[in-house]
């Protein structure tokens, strides 16, 4: 198919050449794909302005030898635009779309991925809660759907019904005292509580708690991202906490 | 690939901006074939530029001197500076010839994705030369693209405690654009019509 359209989110752009810009961008259906803006940095350019992170879109690219070229693209919600006009929201939506990009793969369909995206994105273009809380939602929910779902009440290693005290990040989350390896954490009890409901989408809980369990929330939370992607996140470390 | 010194070129070329493998061979072999002159002019103002020019020491502009050319002058208003990215886009400004102030040169934007944070640019040296009380207003004419944007949010949460006139150019430049290809016309309108952040 020499022509395709799509739904998608612009994940990161990159300069090229004198005024093209290399856009990566996820699709609702054909996963994550790499097309070239032409002369988008031009000031007669009609599609500069969508071609932005955290811009949702309808794009419509023709396939290249290597990378795609797009010829339409109209703007669905001009979430980035909302989103750049508040440091905290702009800098936890970097880090959410830069995962995003690390979790996924080119032209492999990805729509749980899309449809988190999508969330996180809108989440924090409406300012809907805490940047801080849907940045560690997404990066909990977005470890989840890659296999990699931490536990927050029930033992990671054995299956023992929680709440536990301890916690292993490499373990998987929480540990039963018969698990715990050396070295665990101890966190406080509400940021385990915390964290299980920005995992499963409890949002009342998840607002109405306290910012010292948020930090710690945010530190374990980072502590899974890294330990799960090989490089960490760059974005991560521009978000305050 | 080809032998030392041409390779080498060619490896050289390709290291600039906006030049890839195939126009480093062009420019590469449109040398070899030039005027020995013309090729000697083009290496002595490589090395030139690089033994004269440097960065002001009160704005980063580009400077032949401690200071730039618009630092020296003294019909410059002292009361207003206008915050750029890069040295290339106080060209771009001065062309509309609106502004009569200073400038600030950032030295980029913020950039998380590519790891440029706020300490990164020089941040710092700005709010150190707000310091004195002399300034009273501070346009952001950061690129209008979201990175630009985003960079303006932060400076101007920044100079919320100074009592400034904080302002940013105008809609009406191209968003996602950059500053530098935007034409006098609409650069100076976007200037006339800037819009006051609510800070
Ligand atoms: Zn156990
Ligand atoms: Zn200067």
């Amino acid at each position: 198919m020499p022509l395709y359209r799509d739904e998608a989110i612009v994940l990161r752009t990159q300069k090229l050449g004198e005024a093209d810009r290399i856009v990566t961008v996820l699709t609702r259906r054909l996963g994550k794909v790499r097309v070239v803006g032409k002369g988008v940095r031009r000031t007669k350019s009609r599609f500069g302005s969508r071609l932005e992170p955290g811009m949702h879109i309808d794009v419509q690219c023709y396939e290249g030898r290597s990378l795609d070229t797009v010829t339409q693209v109209e703007t669905l919600d001009p979430w980035g635009d909302a989103i750049a006009r508040d440091y905290p929201s702009w800098t936890a939506a970097t880090a959410v779309l830069e995962t995003c990009d690390r979790l996924t793969e080119e032209r492999e369909p990805a729509l749980q991925q899309y449809l988190l995206l999508a969330g996180a994105v809108r989440s924090l273009a409406g300012k809907e809660h805490d940047p801080n809380l849907v940045l560690d939602a997404y990066l909990l929910r977005a470890l989840a759907v890659a296999g990699w779902a931490p536990s927050f009440h029930d033992c990671a290693k054995c299956g023992a019904p929680g709440p536990h005290r301890g916690f292993h990040v490499v373990a998987g989350g929480a540990v039963c005292p018969g698990c715990r390896p050396p070295g665990s954490a101890a966190p406080a009890p509400e940021t385990l509580l915390l964290l299980a409901a920005l995992l499963a989408g409890n949002w009342v809980v998840a607002d109405d708690s306290d910012p010292r369990h948020r930090r710690e929330g945010s530190g374990l939370t980072a502590a899974f991202l890294q330990w799960h992607l090989e490089r960490g996140i760059r974005s991560l470390r521009m978000v305050e906490r | 690939m080809y032998e030392g010194a041409v390779q080498d070129l060619i490896d050289e070329l390709g290291r600039l901006p906006g030049v890839g493998p195939k126009s480093a061979q062009r420019i590469a072999f449109h040398l070899l074939q030039a005027d020995p002159a013309d090729v000697e002019r083009l290496a002595h103002a490589l090395t030139e530029v690089k033994l004269k020019v440097r960065f002001c020491e009160v704005c980063f502009n580009v400077a032949e001197a401690d200071r730039c050319r618009v630092c020296l002058d003294p019909r410059r208003d002292l009361h207003a500076i206008c915050v750029v990215e890069e040295p290339k886009d106080v060209v771009a400004i001065e062309r509309t010839r609106e502004f009569r102030g200073r400038y600030h040169v950032l030295g980029g934007a913020i950039s998380p994705i590519d790891g440029i944070g706020p300490d990164d640019l020089r941040v710092r040296e700005l709010l150190t030369r707000l310091g004195d009380g002399t300034v009273t207003e501070v346009i952001i004419a950061t690129d209008p693209n979201l990175e630009g944007e985003a960079t303006a949010s932060y400076l101007s949460r920044m100079l919320r405690d100074f009592g400034l006139r904080v302002t940013r150019l105008a809609s009406g430049l191209p968003v996602g654009g950059d500053l530098e290809y935007a034409d006098e016309v609409t650069l100076g309108r976007a200037f006339e019509g800037r819009r006051l952040i609510d800070v």
